[in-house]
């Protein structure tokens, strides 16, 4: 058996699962289920200024039968007193020693609110602040998350402010509302942020009532831009993750990867790409806590199956696989091949191909039944026929080398090497 | 024993004859079914379909909750395609062609599909077609069954006048009269024959039989073309001995008092012999059974291999308790005074294949014998032989020789079961498609 049990920043956790800073994590009897199902630790719900929601909150964005492929919300920070999430949080403390315990934190926009707050916090025992600079929605409008976020200048005082107050580790989680996190991830680090985490939300519309005309979710006959989060934003923030991970300064930090997380390949992404934990959030609203169970058992069993003992033997792996395009390896050449003992004769692939590639596959009529095959000549090796195949392992990539040795673009162009063969 | 009405109760009649295909309950199964699709291309559903419909693209219409333009899909290739739904053998048809089916699942629910998208339009009457202004153009059609509706359809679209005369107090041919009540009610076939005349531009005369009541002659006279789509009839004979007896009866005419006549009116006898193993056998045999008699066996003169039901067919037969008895051919019916009591058949064995691959029953002079007091004769239906040699239409053996639909007679075309003897709904439809086609050719509007 493996050891999935985490350590980011000294805080402890049984398995590097955490549930984010959202609905799940904003109140005592929500975290204690969460600990009895099993999660490795949570970031409360976020504290600081008092805020009032709206009704209703969140809408979503479906594909075909699947539901919740993106989700979103326009709910605000915690709008729970400050003293009982105070009371709350430590009582969860004691109650689950062994779990990690972060407290989101937006205070006003002044030193001093940061100060009282981050006091008021390491009072409860909790292990670490994580500061939300993230929130798209309804504090931007007030100065706070996005809005702080979104400047590296005013990222960086506010992280000095709370450098100076916090005992505990801080993580600055970072906004995907911008062309990119890192100029404000390196202004943070270098005002002393012990970690960071990404990505919060990213502004959206999910979608209008064809009915009413009014965009969701619906508040009274208006919308407002919401937080978008859920697997369909899972791409954009392993590209965000990469590049904090990449980045000399950022690097230096341990990185928390949010967005999307929702099974255990998902959370194995996020750490081969730097993250040493994750977050997870929209997952434990689709289907509760017990995603937690098969998260574990499948990380633990992909880990045996590899042979890593523990996390560290895989954090970051795939982060210098990801490169320049510059220095992508030109002659290699892969073509499509379609297994005809696999092949349901669905024509998506010839259809794909046809109308939007290369018209690299060959149709063969038949009634009903058409014959698809490959144009070695034709194929450039996309993979568009082998992405919209049903069947698994019908269409797989042969390995065709342009020519042995590795060669880029740079040396392609000084070797006069001819263009547009394809 | 003994041939009698009014066996069960009505709550057993309406528990027998319930929808055998029952629809989608809720939207939301609907549309789980519909996501299941591929969207195939040039998909082998639509190939298999003898009316061509788009289907792959009639389910992502359902998917994308456009309905409207869904059922209009359906009925642009098929306006039978709400009664379709219910009727046709999708199992060697659009379900049987899909994909799924390589990959050991069960292939997507395309006529279920197709029901929930035509229903809709029926009940909320949507009208989906627009006749073009008229053409002055005026067509006779003769038989409102499928292949009449479906060309009187496409010729009224174009802007041609259709009248359509009609044998039978009802529209829908075999559709209303030929089929399992537990797959399609009356008042479907009823609702549906309106629903194609709710484009216009139809009329149907009743009562009009070819022959009879109207001629050839006059029909070619006061109208620009004509269409013969009158089906076949006459019950195939046995030709044994017997076949006069009092208990012997046609699986057509059977089918038809079902429902013509309401079920507790319907006699049935206790111990039936279904003689036959198409489509209209298993539907009288089925029917016999849910009508309340004990026993009903049904006998064939070849094996499983060859018999034209398909296996989904005689699963229901199998299902309903019927006995299936292969490589028996009927030679004589017995019975005293006059009443059916005895069937007498023949044993037989297959033959080498013959040149076109098909094996022959071959007589072994053994026999066997079953206590019955009903013989229902389903050995298939015969055209009208005799009404179109005193036409002078060219014929094989009573079906009508055509050339792209047009008969030997210039201005005469014909389609459906008086032509190809006797084939699915479906194909009557596309057969129908194609006489319009020839008929909007020939009087010069294409």
């Amino acid at each position: 058996m493996a050891d999935i049990s985490s350590n980011f920043l000294g805080i402890k956790s049984p398995n590097p699962f955490w549930l984010a800073s959202a609905p799940p994590t904003d109140k005592k009897i929500n975290v204690l289920r969460a600990f009895e199902a099993g999660w490795g630790g949570v970031v409360w719900k976020t504290l600081g200024s008092q805020v009032k929601n709206v009704s209703s909150r969140y809408s979503a964005l479906n594909f075909g039968s699947k539901k919740m492929m993106g989700f979103n919300n326009i709910e605000l920070i915690s709008d729970r007193p400050l003293d009982l999430n105070l009371r709350e949080i430590a009582e969860c403390l004691k109650l689950f020693p062994d779990r990690a315990m972060i407290v989101s934190l937006m205070a006003d926009n002044d030193r001093n609110s940061w100060h009282e707050l981050i006091k008021k916090v390491e009072d409860t025992g909790a292990h670490g602040l994580e500061l939300n600079f993230g929130c798209p929605h309804g504090m931007t409008e007030r100065g706070m998350g996005a809005a702080v976020g979104q400047d590296p200048v005013i990222a960086r005082m506010v992280v000095e402010w709370v450098m100076e107050a916090a005992h505990i580790p801080v993580i600055t989680k970072l906004t995907p509302n911008v062309h990119s996190p890192v100029p404000t991830g390196k202004a943070c680090v270098e005002a002393g942020t012990n970690a960071l985490s990404l990505i919060n939300t990213i502004q959206s519309v999910t979608g209008i009532d064809l009915d009413t005309l009014v965009p969701n979710p619906y508040v009274a006959g208006k919308s407002v831009f919401g937080g978008y989060c859920g697997p369909a934003v899972k791409p954009i923030a392993l590209k965000m993750l990469t590049t904090i991970a990449q980045d000399p300064t950022t690097s230096k930090v341990p990185i928390s990867g949010i967005g999307g997380v929702s099974t255990w390949k998902d959370a194995v992404e996020f750490m081969l790409l730097g993250a040493s934990n994750v977050q997870v959030c929209t997952a434990a609203m689709n289907h509760g806590f017990r995603i937690i169970e098969d998260m574990c058992e499948g990380l633990n069993n992909w880990m045996d199956d590899k042979g890593f003992k523990t996390l560290n033997d895989f954090i970051g792996k795939s982060v210098e696989k990801i490169t320049h395009w510059e220095d992508l390896d030109i002659n290699y050449h892969h073509i499509a091949k379609i297994n005809q003992d696999k092949c349901i004769h669905c024509g998506l692939c010839y259809i794909a191909c046809e109308d939007a590639s290369h018209q690299s596959i060959n149709l063969a009529y038949g009634k009903p039944y058409n014959n698809y095959t490959i144009k070695e000549d034709e194929c450039v090796g996309c993979n568009l026929c082998q992405l919209v195949c049903p069947v698994h392992e019908c269409i797989t990539m042969e390995v065709h080398r342009v020519a042995p040795e590795y060669l880029n673009w740079i040396d392609f162009q000084k070797k006069g090497l001819p263009l547009n063969d394809h | 024993m003994g041939i009698t009405s009014n066996r069960l109760s009505q709550e057993q009649y309406a528990e027998n004859f319930s929808d055998i295909h029952p629809p989608f309950e809720t939207t939301d199964a609907a549309l789980v079914e519909a996501n299941r699709c591929l969207f195939c291309y040039d998909a082998p559903c639509m190939k298999s379909c003898p009316t061509g419909i788009d289907v792959p693209k009639f389910i992502k219409q359902i998917a994308t909750e456009n309905i409207k333009g869904s059922a209009h899909t359906i009925f642009v290739s098929n306006i039978m395609g709400a009664g379709c739904s219910k009727v046709c053998p999708v199992e060697k048809l659009c379900e049987g062609a899909c994909v799924y089916n390589f990959m050991e699942e069960e292939p997507i629910a395309i006529a279920k599909l197709q029901r929930y998208s035509t229903e809709k339009a029926m009940v909320a009457n949507w009208q989906l077609f627009k006749r073009k202004e008229s053409t002055g153009k005026k067509v006779a059609i003769v038989g409102a069954g499928p292949a009449g509706l479906s060309c009187a359809h496409v010729l009224s679209r174009e802007g041609i006048d259709v009248t359509i005369y009609e044998k039978e107090t009802k529209g829908g041919g075999l559709m209303t009269y030929g089929i399992a009540a537990y797959k399609v009610t009356p008042q479907f076939c009823e609702d549906e024959v309106n629903y194609i005349l709710g484009i216009g531009g139809i009329e149907i005369k009743y009562n009009q039989e070819l022959g009879k009541n109207i001629s050839l002659a006059d029909l070619q006279k006061d109208f620009d073309a004509v269409y013969l789509g009158m089906g076949v009839g006459l019950a195939r004979q046995l030709e044994i001995p017997g076949e006069e007896l009092e208990g012997v009866e046609d699986a057509i005419k059977f089918i038809y008092n079902i429902r013509d006549k309401g079920f507790e009116n319907v006699a049935v006898g206790e111990k039936v012999a279904v003689i036959g193993m198409g489509m209209t056998a298993i539907d009288a045999a089925t029917q016999a059974k849910r009508l309340g008699a004990k026993e009903v066996t049904m006998l064939y003169r070849r094996t499983q291999e060859e018999m034209p039901c398909t296996q989904h067919e005689l699963d229901i037969a199998m299902l309903d308790g019927c006995k299936i008895v292969w490589l028996a051919s009927p030679k004589e019916i017995k019975g005293s005074d006059g009443k059916v009591n005895e069937l007498v058949c023949s044993i037989m064995n297959l033959d080498e294949p013959d040149a076109s691959g098909r094996r022959s029953p071959v007589d072994t002079g053994e026999t066997f014998s079953l206590a019955v007091d009903m013989v229902i004769k389903a050995a298939g239906q015969m055209p009208f032989e005799d009404l179109v040699n005193a036409l002078k239409i060219q014929h094989s053996k009573g079906k009508i020789n055509i050339k792209d639909s047009a008969t030997n007679i210039s201005g005469v075309f014909a389609g459906g079961d008086c032509v190809n003897g006797g084939k699915e709904v479906v194909d009557a439809v596309q057969a129908g498609k194609d006489g319009a086609a020839s008929i909007i050719k020939y009087l010069s509007l294409a």
